[in-house]
């Protein structure tokens, strides 16, 4: 009975930790772009539109897609096999 | 309207005068929430009442309270004050602040729920030994709270006397005392729902008035950033002045990115829902809501770049805090400005709200009860000494506020931040997720994440050079958390692999099947 819980958790750990990693290497990478390549950063896409400032909209909105990935996880993957372990136990 | 005009309009602001509509949207925000707190106070009866709210918060109430929570006024004034002064650097902040809250929905907020009860300490002392895990799960706690309040109260007692003419004292006061009664009468139930109100009526008045910017460039936010490029030169759409270190940029990116899931006040709304769907569920909300007032911020800014300018920001308030408000006057006259001010003002009110819940909790739950009366307290006895470190903690927030007139605030965020991640996160991280996590090696991550950043941060430019005076820093980095983050895991590590702790081994398997499931009763 542990051994499925056990299961469980490190399947959660898992997919927590490979979204973490995620996010830490969008931000980080992001940030390092600012750190060290500045003016690539200053360059224009457009009139108004430099590569910084659509890189920084986009780190907001890749948090977003990992957060929205990740609820759809657990709410549906993750919580199905949990309500069952619990009727096992049951 | 022509850049001369513009700039004259500015100069002519009703800013630092008595403002009538500021006064009233104000009075009507304290009556508001003093009604709350006055039906709240009747529900609140028990400690889970007090710090929980009975765990009857639904998910989504808790999304708009978490965003009540974590946007401070260095969130709303500050970063549009930086964008509207250096253009693109005041970024590094709103992506920042943003991020971290992916790594509380990963990593923290459903085994916080399952584990523990009222405060983060709950979890990191869950399997290991009580009484030295809380008291230096304590002084994590308290460090933060105490630096992020001192950084809300300068920041609301200089609001306040730009906005409505008091003193600075008077105003500092004013926070103290409607803070107190918040927390004293109303809880966690008023605390919240003082949060639920604020978080609507910020994401509102930022919205109106990126709104009103947006329809003087044709609703394209590019066409705004082009104007500002225009006027400023293009270097206001690029990296600037701010990240002159890298690795200070770096440092100041991990704060705030680890911080988030550090910050006590945040941690314990994990406690006020009902199981950890719903905590889960809670911080997509909270993602999305802050999310977007980040990316009204870059509007907000350049907006207020454009239209009133970088001097006229800079001639009212140094740090350019003022930047939101200008725009509001310049937009929609005194009575949108005395809106604008009066929100940014709840805005402090709620966020100094939540945080000295949180101190009191830790200082009645952790100390008291836990370690002074070893798990056993008395009914009732945990409330009222709650109450007690409530009203405590308000009246030295008052006295730190008045000592620390005049100190950057963005710079005490920053500082809590960094506390928040070096000592809290990796405790949590490693009790959580590693099964050899020992009692001492989570002690000693604490206490030496506390200590090392308070140290590290005393000896940075910013106390050295900047406070003191001195000609040169012995530690090179404006913020630490480069350094203390990794330090406090690795002494976390370490330490837990040369002790041991057979109790800890003991309960893992429980623990494990308690994280997942939420097994304790609450």
């Amino acid at each position: 009975m542990i051994s499925a819980y056990h299961e469980l958790a490190a399947r959660r750990w898992r997919v927590a930790i490979i979204l973490t990693i995620a996010v830490i290497i969008i931000y980080f990478g992001f940030i390092a772009l600012i750190a060290y390549r500045k003016e690539m950063m200053g360059s224009l896409i457009t009139p108004g539109l430099s590569v910084g400032i659509l890189l920084g909209a986009l780190v907001i909105v890749s948090s977003w897609l990992l957060t929205w990935y990740y609820v759809w996880w657990a709410n549906s993957r993750y919580d199905e096999r949990l309500a069952e372990l619990k009727r096992q136990g049951e | 309207m022509t850049p001369h005009l513009a700039q004259a309009a500015a100069q002519s602001t009703s800013i630092g005068q008595p403002n009538t509509v500021a006064m009233a949207f104000f009075f009507v925000f304290i009556a508001i929430t003093l009604g709350i707190t006055y039906w709240a106070a009747r529900r609140t009866r028990t400690t889970e009442h007090f710090y929980a709210a009975g765990r009857s918060i639904s998910a989504g109430q808790n999304g708009f309270a978490l965003a009540g929570d974590y946007m401070s006024a260095a969130s709303f004034l500050g970063i549009a004050g930086l964008v509207s002064t250096t253009g693109f650097d005041g970024l590094i902040y709103s992506t920042g602040w943003l991020v971290g809250w992916p790594v509380v929905l990963f990593l923290i907020a459903e085994p916080l729920r399952n584990l523990g009860k009222y405060t983060f300490a709950d979890v990191v002392a869950s399997r290991l030994k009580q009484t030295p895990v809380r008291l230096a799960a304590l002084l994590g706690t308290l460090s933060t709270v105490i630096f992020y309040l001192i950084a809300q109260m300068v920041g609301a007692g200089t609001l306040i006397k730009l906005m409505f003419g008091l003193s600075y004292e008077t105003a500092v006061a004013i926070v103290g005392a409607a803070m107190i009664a918040y927390v004293l009468f109303g809880g966690m139930i008023a605390t919240t729902w003082v949060q639920i109100v604020k978080a609507g009526l910020l994401m509102g008045g930022a919205g109106v008035l990126a709104l009103l910017v947006l329809v003087k460039f044709g609703m394209n936010p590019i066409t705004l950033f082009a104007a500002a490029s225009a006027k400023y030169g293009s270097a206001m759409l690029a990296p600037g002045k701010l990240v002159s270190n890298p690795l200070d940029t770096i440092s100041l990116g991990m704060a705030l990115m680890f911080g988030t899931a550090g910050l006590p006040h945040i941690l314990m709304r994990f406690y006020t829902v009902k199981d950890a769907r719903a905590a889960r569920t809670s911080v997509f909300y909270a993602t999305g809501l802050i999310g977007f007032f980040y990316l009204l911020t870059f509007v907000l800014g350049f907006g207020a770049m454009v239209l009133v300018g970088p001097d006229a920001i800079k001639a009212i308030d140094k740090g350019g805090n003022m930047a939101a408000p200008l725009l509001a006057e310049y937009l929609g006259g005194t009575p949108f400005l005395g809106f604008i001010a009066a929100v940014a003002f709840a805005t402090i009110l709620a966020v100094v709200a939540g945080l000295t819940l949180s101190g009191a909790a830790a200082l009645s739950h952790d100390l008291w009860t836990s370690v002074v009366r070893g798990g056993k307290a008395r009914p009732g006895e945990e409330l009222r000494v709650a109450r007690v470190a409530t009203f405590a903690l308000g009246v030295v927030a008052v006295l730190l506020g008045i000592t620390f007139k005049g100190q950057n605030v963005a710079f005490m965020v920053s500082l809590a931040f960094a506390i928040a991640a070096s000592a809290n996160f990796p405790a949590l991280v490693l009790s959580i997720f590693w099964r050899r996590c020992t009692t001492q090696g989570a002690v000693a991550s604490m206490v030496a994440g506390t200590l090392g950043t308070l140290v590290l941060i005393y000896l940075s430019p910013v106390i050295q050079v900047d406070i003191l005076k001195h000609t040169g820093a012995w530690f090179p980095l404006k913020n630490p958390a480069v350094i203390t983050i990794p330090a406090s895991f690795l002494i976390g590590i370490v330490v837990s692999l040369l002790t041991s702790d057979v109790g800890a081994l003991q309960q893992h398997e429980g623990s494990v099947r308690e994280m997942i499931e939420g097994a304790r009763a609450h």
